[in-house]
């Protein structure tokens, strides 16, 4: 396991939770706001499980701030992993935007079923994914 | 009672790549054209308001053109940098405060997508070091979503390019100037699915001008205005899903866009129907077919059948981006939303060449949307 891509973005455990924050008003937002803003603003635990709401492909290197492979020292577009990412409607909760990982494209479909996991991002860091539910529960049979 | 308001001058400096030719320097070419084509000298401007969003100040254009002491304000935001200067020249003088007004927008970006800082945009490093903070994930994942909800195929967005660079063919401040057909379009390779490389507008440079007047001044110098029915500048409203969100509401928001198309028509007093030639922000083959509903022109899922049979085209039941839009002109930030303008007014005063509408269009409409969440619409109309 690598060092969070930020410490306070998800929960620690054996169930890690993405977490986002409860405004006065009862509403669900994602991320957790900082500073001032976080003002009343209880942190809260998203749910694991949420519907597939967009999707698209990454197939080209992110410039700056870009951290993943092919932006280090010395590497280049090569070096880049193309990835898929989405949004995720957590039910009742908040629409969130997340890799998408243990997927193909062309399985994509809206409302899929998706599970938060952890996914390692870089030689040093992890960051948190969506996958299908499906493939999670058949590998863990 | 606030005084009509007309575009009496229109300049432009070609869209596209223009090595050893500061941003700024082409936004002085596109001011003197405008002069030009008004019939005024630059002493004769009384008040100016522009900017860029990556290649500075638009204020110390006064070295070049000339110290005649005139307020110059710096326009500096995003995507409506150009709309917003234009809404303050239009102000200043219909409060009948200035006769001549200059609105003016520039830029010189690097090659490849724009880099954004989460910082910027009050987001989290995280959001830009996993490579979320990309603006072509977010039209990638608006379209793909819509594509499923309202029947929309990859063959029309395909058309949408196709169209763009065959207007652009036509424009001679379009960067693109060659036709690319279908086929290529739809095999190219793919940036974010479901749009490819030919679906997606470049970061590009250029300068649009316009001289504004009011209507005693327009009548004094004889010149050939097209009048200011309306412009619309509004912010996201609550619950909306825009360019650079990590999380969206559940509830299902209203769309700036919306909003400004609404407030220009309910001004302007016409509607979607009296329009004769549109301008709509195309950073990538999806945004036309989104805006061309939420500007009011058809609805959720007709696009299809409009871009299958034509009626966006030139000659077509509403032409839609007739100089090739951004698709095939780039997008200079600062410039953008002023060469829908410009185009709009050339249109109408038809004086488009190639690409001219043909019927005599009486009404133009323009809409340009960005980061984070806003949008300009106006409309303009030939007396």
């Amino acid at each position: 396991m690598g060092q969070k891509i930020d410490p306070n973005l998800w929960s620690d455990g054996a169930q890690p939770h993405l977490m986002g924050g409860k405004l006065p008003s009862g509403e669900i937002v994602f991320p957790m706001p900082v500073g001032d803003a976080a003002e009343g603003v209880e942190p809260y635990k998203l749910s694991r499980r949420g519907k597939l709401w967009s999707w698209t492909s990454q197939g080209f290197l992110p410039k700056e701030p870009y951290e993943g492979p092919g932006s280090g020292p010395g590497e280049g577009p090569p070096d880049f992993q193309p990835f898929l990412l989405g949004y995720v409607e957590l039910p009742g909760e908040v629409i969130v935007e997340s890799r998408i990982v243990d997927a193909r494209l062309e399985d994509l479909h809206l409302g899929m079923d998706l599970e938060f996991c952890i996914v390692p991002f870089n030689t040093t860091h992890d960051t948190f994914a969506f996958r299908p539910v499906s493939q999670a529960e058949s590998k863990a049979a | 009672m606030s005084e009509n308001v007309y575009i009496i001058g229109a300049g432009i400096h070609p869209f596209g790549r223009t090595d050893g030719r500061s941003g700024r320097e082409q936004g002085v070419y596109a001011v003197r054209e405008a002069l030009k084509d008004a019939g005024l000298d630059w002493r004769d401007i009384e008040c100016a308001y522009g900017g860029s969003a990556a290649a500075g100040n638009a204020d110390i254009m006064v070295n070049e053109l000339g110290l005649t002491s005139l307020p110059f304000t710096n326009v500096a935001n995003g995507c409506a940098t150009g709309g917003s200067a234009l809404a303050a020249s239009q102000q200043a003088i219909a409060s009948g405060m200035y006769d001549l007004a200059l609105a003016v927008g520039f830029d010189k970006h690097p090659r490849g997508a724009f880099n954004a800082k989460p910082a910027d945009y009050g987001l989290p490093e995280w959001y830009g070091q996993t490579g979320m903070m990309l603006t072509t994930q977010f039209f990638a994942l608006k379209i793909q979503r819509y594509m499923q909800l309202h029947g929309i195929t990859r063959t029309a967005l395909g058309r949408v390019a196709e169209k763009a660079f065959r207007n652009g063919t036509l424009a001679p401040h379009a960067w693109r100037r060659s036709p690319v057909d279908l086929e290529t379009i739809l095999n190219a390779p793919m940036i974010n699915d479901p749009l490819t490389k030919y679906m997606f507008c470049s970061p590009a440079e250029g300068a649009v001008a316009l001289i504004l007047a009011s209507e005693k001044k327009m009548k004094e110098l004889g010149a050939d205005g097209v009048k200011i029915r309306s412009i619309a500048v509004k912010t996201r409203p609550p619950n909306s899903f825009e360019v650079f969100q990590a999380g969206v509401s559940i509830e299902e928001g209203g769309k700036p866009t919306v909003l400004a198309s609404q407030a220009a028509f309910e001004k302007a007093g016409v509607g979607p129907e009296d329009i004769g030639v549109a301008q709509l922000q195309d950073t990538e083959s999806g945004a036309e077919i989104m805006h061309m509903a939420e500007n009011g022109f058809c609805k959720d899922g007709e696009q299809e059948e409009w871009l299958a049979n034509g009626w966006s085209e030139i000659g077509g039941r509403l032409p839609v981006n007739t100089d090739g839009g951004c698709l095939a002109c780039g997008e200079p930030v600062g410039a953008s939303g002023l060469r829908q303008v410009y185009e709009n007014v050339e249109q109408l005063r038809g004086r488009a060449g190639e690409r001219q509408v043909p019927g005599k269009p009486r009404f133009g409409y323009s809409h340009v949307y960005g980061a984070p969440g806003l949008s300009a619409v106006a409309i303009l109309e030939r007396e």
